[in-house]
């Protein structure tokens, strides 16, 4: 229907929790979206974002319906990948003290519900040097946080000492929602990230 | 480090959005609770008796024993949910200390309160509600419901009430889109709802909150029929561990709710799942046992 090539085509992983809001941002960004729930659904995408929500759930529907392996390959491919909050522990190469499938194309061990319960939800504005100009809002609802992360991984946030953003070649993760916020730079960072992969990349 | 909020309404509500279209399943011990995780539940709900054990108990019933959500908690990883009788703010207070990750004040337990629901906004812990139309849902939200559910009539493995109470909600919705601020007045007043807000509603097309639903699906197509009518996701109850085999029909349900548009799917997920729940014609129950009438 759109035939302007240079508009990125972005799947959003839609299979479970805060899909809506991705595609909003990444259309005000000026991305075309489209939701993935089945392997076919991925083909022709420029990127790829794995949203908020439960990441049991969405890994178990993930190998339920041959996405995780799918997933791995494109990722692996090079294809930008943009995940947050379960979006980041699905991207973790391994949990701390847990067993659930993951994509784990990252070199980061993630923490989950590491600020604790509901009650421990909470809104911080955090430093994100990368992005210009004011704070970014951060909205961490039974936030996980980078544990530990790999000598090739760029830690783009911390809060309480704490890694919170982070980015490693292709792959773009937050442990917060800026698709729950009115502020897109996040999304447009990762935009950027697309429109860079075909010249040279920065990774 | 830089100045922190918690309780906001944006955590309140934004956990409720990562929940969305995924399932919350009714558990009342940690074996129910692990399998209802290893089916893929978003969350459970912890409880001393499913709805239809209630409603067969008669009686009082209450919020669930902390030694029994604290299991279940220490038990999975998703979020935990309790349920409190209507208007007892001291039961809430009590989930609240146990750091449950959601209130249901529900009308499935017994109402502490005829006249007054809880002061949600006193709480940090966010509130689910149940409603019958749009003027309960608003008045839920203006009370500082953070989530809405459908009620739908718990305990019964029948879906019509669930299908009365979406399509309440979303028509009311829609007609007021084409009304003209006089109008909106004259509506809110009608619905008993704060006029902010249901000129908000007017505005936007939809709630300011996620809208589940619940009140007796027992079956993946039940789960994909709310979902097609708008629900942004569902509860069920009964329906699972008092099936013939509540794994299998757990998962079947999850997977519904996920591709709840794609009949290919739905056809593959409702096939051999055994016996489903025995259900209930809600005429036989009588007008005074519904539980949809308690909340005010």
């Amino acid at each position: 229907m759109n035939d302007d090539h240079q508009t990125p085509l972005v799947g959003v992983l839609s299979l479970q929790g805060a899909f809506r809001e991705h595609r909003r941002a990444l259309e005000r960004t000026g991305a075309r979206t489209r939701e993935v729930r089945r392997r076919r659904q991925l083909e022709g995408l420029d990127a790829l974002v794995i949203p908020g929500g439960e990441s049991t759930t969405i890994g178990k529907l993930m190998v339920e319906y041959d996405l995780l392996e799918a997933v791995r390959g494109l990722g692996r491919e090079g294809m930008p990948i943009l995940g947050t909050c379960a979006g980041l522990v699905l991207l973790a190469g391994a949990v701390v003290g847990g067993e659930q499938p993951l994509v784990g194309l990252m070199d980061i061990e993630a923490r989950r519900n590491a600020f604790g319960r509901q009650v421990h939800s909470f809104e911080a504005e955090l430093e994100l040097p990368l992005l210009d100009g004011k704070p970014f809002p951060g909205v961490f609802i039974r936030a996980p946080w980078i544990e530990s992360a790999g000598p090739g991984v760029e830690v783009l946030a911390t809060h309480a000492g704490h890694a919170v953003a982070a980015r490693e070649g292709n792959l773009l993760v937050t442990a917060f929602h800026p698709e729950l916020t009115a502020d897109v730079r996040l999304h447009g960072l990762f935009l950027e990230m697309v429109a860079g992969r075909h010249p040279a990349g920065t990774a | 480090m830089r100045a922190m909020k918690i309780g906001t309404m944006t955590v309140k509500s934004g956990l409720a959005e990562m929940l969305k279209g995924g399932v919350i399943m009714d558990v009342t011990d940690a074996g129910q609770a692990r399998i209802a995780e290893e089916a893929g539940a978003v969350a459970v709900m912890a409880l001393e008796r499913v709805p239809s054990d209630i409603r067969a108990a008669g009686g009082v019933a209450r919020m669930a024993d902390p030694e029994k959500i604290r299991e279940i908690q220490e038990t999975v990883s998703i979020p935990v949910m309790a349920k409190a009788r209507i208007g007892h703010f001291v039961e809430a207070q009590i989930l609240e200390a146990l750091e449950v990750d959601y209130i249901d004040e529900s009308e499935v337990l017994t109402p502490a309160d005829e006249a007054h629901h809880i002061d949600k906004w006193r709480f940090k812990v966010p509130f689910v509600c149940g409603a019958i139309n749009l003027g309960e849902a608003l008045r839920r939200i203006a009370e500082g419901a953070a989530m809405i559910r459908t009620k739908g009539e718990a305990g019964t493995g029948n879906v019509v009430e669930a299908v009365r109470h979406m399509r309440a909600i979303t028509g009311e919705i829609r007609r007021l889109a084409g009304m003209d601020q006089a109008e909106l007045s004259a509506a809110a007043k009608d619905l008993r709802a704060p006029l902010e807000l249901v000129k908000w509603v007017a505005e936007n097309g939809r709630l300011p909150v996620v809208n589940f639903s619940a009140g007796g699906l027992a079956t993946p197509a039940d789960a994909a029929l709310m979902m097609q009518l708008g629900a942004d996701g569902v509860f069920v109850g009964s329906g699972i561990f008092k099936s013939e085999d509540p794994a299998a029909r757990g998962k079947a349900i999850v997977e519904a709710t996920t591709h709840y548009d794609d009949p290919e799917i739905l056809a593959r997920v409702s096939t051999g799942l055994k016996e489903a729940m025995a259900g209930m014609d809600i005429r036989e129950i009588g007008e005074e046992n519904l539980l949809q009438h308690r909340g005010w």
